[in-house]
């Protein structure tokens, strides 16, 4: 099968800061970490690519080190809604209009309330700031997110027939879960992974924004944005620069998302 | 369609009283002694006690949960411990920066999004489409507190259009006050209307795939009239979802752009009072914030009602 | 003088052909019958003359309406012209109208938009069609939505649509398909009436050819395409001169040969005065919430060897009843035993599971798309622990039923309609069981493809001694297959006994009403064809 246009571009795209993070745990231009005060907010150019900060610490290296934040961050917050939501959606399909569907249901729709920003709220107060807040926050409402897609994608193959031909060979609810319902929605919950990974990315990086998330000295795209605000008269590229690479990042994997569909969803495909 | 509105109500209050418990919980139950907790490892016993009095902490957690609720019912949210005044007064006077803004971003979304929406679907495959899928593949992609700081460098810092950041108040006038919420709604806007505008285009081309589309055409209605006449109130209803969801999301965006722009709102208090260990005004806001999401989403469901017949007559 | 006359009408959709040098005849106020098997591209000659043709559509030669070329005419004329001059409805009346507008303004709107009438006016002139459509004011006000009415009403609401404004030609896209029975009956007298009175053309087309016997002036048989055979109606019926044509007719008449000799004292399933209550949804809160009987009290036995139908409308609680015997309901009250181990859901012993199996109507449904023939058709030794042959009677099965051994390997997605309706068969062989449960096995297939099922389904219950229970809202099918019969209604069965004898000398008027609602080729037609040779 050829692949589509979006899925190619966007792997390459994300695949770069994929490949920066990786890479920054062995290189990186100049130490992440290294102050020099003499150098600070330098323009982009000779021997800082992307210039540096107010401590002149260079940008381009605190960019890929942030990488390995964000992308941590997004992953192991998919992680959890996928490991905590799929099952219950499985569970709630599977007992359609019962007990443990209402329960499901109604505790997604509480969730939902509950914005991720006001999650993290919540456990900063209480707790104080670290990126483990960030990623509770992010997987809490990544939970009712993949039960409801999850539920929704399950319903409709609970009426088929080959379902029913399952139960007639005697299998239980459970077991017909993951052999019939599960393998097929795999498709459209890896669809709605990378674009819960990519809404990850941009939850991270607010939530370092405002405070909520990684705390220093781990760098995170969202804090150099926080940091470059009082100076963004002086040294724009101080903003510019760690933006870039949250839209670039997110862009590429919303296109690898779209990629996906194109290729996995039945519909599309039995229509080609 | 009464007996649907009240469920929606019943389920409105239901949600409600859990998201209390659950607030009130995390903020007066997990971390323990909420006093000793807000003055920190060094207090003396006495202070402790005395802030505990202060704060009406002396009873059960039962009883307190109860004053609690009781007192947000009757306006009285408790006393600020770090300002030494009413929560109530401090959030209403924030509120009025927080919401309206919500709200002006949510407007213009919408006003950019439902036609830009119908422009692609009718042009679909075109280049009036591919232009606007290829915008909003990159609005989505844009954080909105980034795309703030961007406004603000192009047309505060450098054309000096707008001013960069603080709030006139109220009395100043509405045309100053809205002036200097028009870059932060925007900011908060575009991004969400870009998925907005994705939503609308898909739903409008789903459902021109529908039979009674195709019932319509033959009645002899141009491909112009069913969008009109058919497809469009049809497509409004996933819509309408992801308006309620933006609602919450737009609310939290609010919350982080105020910090952008110095806009006393209610994201300046809460990471206040975080900072500062004001339990009490943490917990208040929250509650608020979550009130307004639950009562949004209670909204969007009575206008599915008014919108869709087949809802109006089921219990 | 002919109304619409299509000359060498050629069809392809993105470079694939779809049709070949159609020509046909309307005469004004005829009804004209087009008959084929799904996919002889009868619906895209409909749309072609509607001008409603998909994207990539590239059409030739000519469809003159009066002096008007309709395959040539731009959007705009077109328009003008569908729903005044030519009107068309289609198969499937659930989804055909907008459910967010009344059935008065989606009527009216015909009017409105041609600029006959304003709105207050059009709605007056949709109560006078509604009316004579046969939805009267008192129960069906304008004000109605679609969600609120039947399938069978909505298609009245649709006709009514076509023809508010007296088209000269009504194109009906099998508009009795989706339609029970009783339903389709009704629906074709009214579209016969609307014919006679307004000097309307009909131009009707369906799969099922005792439906045109019963109306059409004129029939024309489309195969892959192309139109084989086209006459005067009864002419055509009684020579059947084309190849095609004849095995049309002989495959929906086909009567499968049985081999078995059923031992009917030998009773293998005994339905006892089963009752299957569902809860309604509550009204309102504090209300009770309701119950609705879909089973009441039916009782019923198949004997071994022994071919047991059950017919009636869609809603009549056979699908519950079937999913009762499969032991996939509690059940209310009564009793269900399988050779007298009785079945109570929902955990019915595998060993007693395995003797009763299962073939559904939906040969695109019924399989998990994602795994190999091997592993579906193996999936009910589920029920049995280790099977040491596995592999064995996966292919012993296979061929069985008519397919290679190899196919086992393959996706299900390699094999048409037909060859999965017998890897279906294939499945519910597999744990050689004694009853099997044919749920509308037949209902989605073409009638060609349907005979060569009916003649499997009946040698394999030769060699195998199965009992069949045979459930479908097909009369006709019954009739031919089964050896007793029962008919339900409203969750009662409301007669039983052999088929011949129920079909012959129906007693209860539920039966009689279906029987006589069922099309049927006037049985002189016959005649000629069989001195023919044919048929």
């Amino acid at each position: 099968m050829r692949w589509p246009v979006s899925l190619i571009l966007g792997l390459a795209l994300s695949g770069v800061f994929v490949a920066a993070a990786l890479l920054s745990f062995f290189w990186t231009p100049h130490d992440h970490e290294t102050m020099a005060i003499a150098d600070r907010m330098l323009r982009p150019g000779e021997g800082h690519l992307l210039g540096t900060d107010h401590f002149g610490r260079d940008i381009l290296s605190m960019i890929m080190v942030g990488a390995r934040t964000s992308i941590a961050v997004a992953i192991v917050a998919v992680g959890i809604g996928i490991v905590v939501g799929v099952p219950l959606g499985l569970l709630a399909a599977a007992n359609r209009g019962g007990l443990v569907d209402e329960v499901v249901m109604r505790g997604n729709d509480l969730v939902f309330a509950f914005p991720s920003l006001v999650i993290a709220i919540l456990i900063t107060a209480v707790f104080g700031p670290s990126a483990v807040n960030a990623i509770i926050a992010i997987g809490i409402f990544n939970i009712p997110v993949f039960a409801r897609v999850a539920r929704g994608a399950a319903l409709p193959l609970w009426t088929l027939d080959y379902v029913m031909a399952a139960r007639v060979a005697g299998k239980g609810k459970l077991r017909i879960s993951v052999e019939h319902i599960l393998t097929n929605i795999a498709n459209i919950l890896i669809v709605q992974g990378t674009i819960q990974f990519s809404l990850g990315i941009l939850a991270e990086a607010a939530l370092s924004y405002v405070g909520l998330g990684a705390q220093p000295p781990t760098p995170s795209w969202g804090r150099m944005l926080a940091d470059s605000q009082t100076m963004i008269a002086l040294a724009p590229h101080m903003a510019v620069f760690p933006g870039l690479a949250i839209v670039f990042t997110v862009l590429g994997l919303n296109l690898v998302g779209d990629g996906l569909r194109d290729i996995l969803d039945p519909r599309l495909r039995r229509a080609r | 369609m009464a007996s649907y509105v009240f469920a929606r109500l019943l389920s409105l209050c239901v949600s409600l009283i859990v998201a209390s418990v659950v607030i009130f919980t995390a903020v007066e139950v997990v971390p323990g002694d909420p006093a000793s907790f807000m003055l920190g490892m060094n207090a003396s016993p006495d202070a402790v006690a005395a802030l505990r009095e202060e704060l009406g902490l002396t009873g059960s957690l039962p009883e307190r949960y109860l004053s609690w609720v009781g007192g947000m019912l009757t306006g009285d949210f408790g006393t600020s411990y770090t300002y030494r005044v009413p929560v109530a007064e401090l959030v209403a006077a924030r509120l009025w920066v927080s919401l309206p803004l919500t709200f002006y971003a949510m407007v213009l979304s919408t006003l950019i999004a439902l036609p830009v929406g119908m422009l692609a679907a009718a042009r679909r495959g075109r280049p009036a489409d591919l232009t606007v899928m290829g915008t909003t593949q990159l609005g989505i992609a844009v954080p909105n507190f980034w795309f703030a700081m961007l406004l603000v460098l192009i047309f505060a810092i450098n054309l000096r259009w707008f001013p960069a950041g603080g709030f006139p108040g109220w009395e100043a006038g509405f045309v100053p006050s809205m002036t200097a919420l028009t870059l932060p709604a925007i900011a908060l806007a575009l991004p969400q209307a870009s998925i907005l505008a994705r939503v609308m285009r898909s739903s409008v081309l789903e459902t021109l795939g529908q039979d009674y589309i195709r019932t319509a055409r033959a009645k002899g209605l141009s491909q112009r009239q069913t969008v009109v006449r058919h497809a469009f109130r049809n497509a409004l209803i996933p819509v309408m979802t992801i308006l309620g969801l933006q609602f919450s999301f737009l609310l939290a965006g609010a919350i982080i752009i105020e910090n952008v722009f110095f806009l006393p709102g209610l994201g300046r208090l809460i990471f206040q009072g975080i900072t500062q260990r004001d339990l009490i005004v943490v917990e208040s806001v929250v509650m608020l914030l979550v009130f307004s999401v639950i009562l949004v989403t209670f909204l969007v469901d009575l206008a599915y009602a008014a919108v869709d017949p087949r809802l109006r007559r089921r219990g | 003088m002919s109304l619409l006359s299509v000359r060498d009408l050629s069809l392809a959709i993105h470079g694939t052909p779809i049709l070949k040098d159609v020509s046909f005849d309307v005469a004004p106020g005829e009804v004209f019958g087009l008959v084929g098997e799904s996919g002889s591209g009868k619906s895209m000659t409909a749309l072609a003359c509607m001008g409603l043709l998909p994207n990539g559509s590239k059409v030739g030669g000519q469809a003159m309406l009066g002096d008007q070329n309709l395959l040539a005419l731009p959007e705009r004329r077109l328009r003008d012209l569908r729903g005044r001059e030519i009107g068309m409805i289609f198969q499937e009346p659930m989804t055909a109208l907008n459910p967010m507008q009344t059935i008065g303004d989606q009527v009216a709107e015909t009017l409105v938009i041609h600029g006959v009438a304003r709105r207050t006016e059009a709605l007056k002139v949709a109560r006078e069609k509604l009316d004579r459509v046969g939805l009267g004011a008192a129960r069906f006000p304008l004000t109605r939505y679609p969600h609120e009415l039947s399938g069978g009403q909505r298609q009245r609401v649709c006709i009514a649509m076509a023809v508010a404004l007296q088209p000269k030609l009504l194109i009906a896209d099998e508009p009795t398909t989706a339609l029970d029975v009783t339903t389709q009956a009704q629906i074709l007298d009214l579209l016969r009436g609307l014919v006679d009175e307004a000097g309307m053309a009909l131009m009707l087309i369906t799969h099922d050819l005792a439906v045109v016997a019963g109306i059409a002036q004129h029939v024309a048989v489309m195969q892959s395409g192309e139109i084989v055979e086209a006459a005067e109606t009864e002419a055509l019926f009684r020579k059947r001169a084309h190849p095609y044509t004849r095995a049309l007719f002989a495959a929906s008449e086909h009567a499968p040969e049985r081999t078995g000799h059923p031992q009917i004292a030998d009773t293998v399933l005994e339905v006892e005065r089963v009752v299957r209550d569902y809860a309604l949804p509550r009204k309102h809160l504090f209300a009770a919430p309701g119950h609705v009987r879909a089973v009441d009290g039916v009782s019923l036995r198949v004997g071994r060897g022994e071919s047991v139908g059950l017919v009636g409308e869609s809603g009549c609680g056979k699908s519950t009843l079937t999913r009762a015997i499969l032991g996939l309901e509690r059940l209310q009250g009564g009793r269900i035993a399988l050779d007298d181990i009785p079945i109570e859901a929902p955990h019915v012993a595998p060993g007693t599971r395995r003797r009763m199996q299962v073939v559904f109507q939906d040969p695109y449904g019924s399989f998990n798309p994602r795994h190999r023939v091997a592993r579906l058709v193996a999936e009910p030794f589920h029920l049995m622990g280790r099977v040491e042959d596995a592999d064995a009677r996966v292919e012993g099965a296979l061929e069985a039923v008519g397919l290679q051994a190899s196919d086992k390997e393959r996706f299900i997605h390699e094999f048409s309609g037909g060859q999965r309706q017998r890897i279906a068969i294939a499945r519910a062989l597999i744990t050689r069981p004694d009853l099997i449960v044919l749920d509308e096995a037949v209902s989605a297939l073409d009638v060609r493809v349907r005979a060569q099922i009916l003649d499997l389904l009946a040698q394999l219950q030769g060699e195998y001694g199965l009992s069949y229970l045979f459930i479908s809202h097909d009369l006709g099918v019954v009739r031919r297959v089964t050896d007793r019969v029962m008919v339900m209604q409203a969750g009662k069965i409301v007669e039983e006994g052999q088929t011949e004898r129920v079909f012959s000398y129906p007693e209860h008027p539920y039966t009689k009403a279906l029987i006589a609602a069922t099309p049927r080729i006037p049985e002189s037609w016959h005649e000629e064809a069989r001195s023919n040779g044919v048929g």
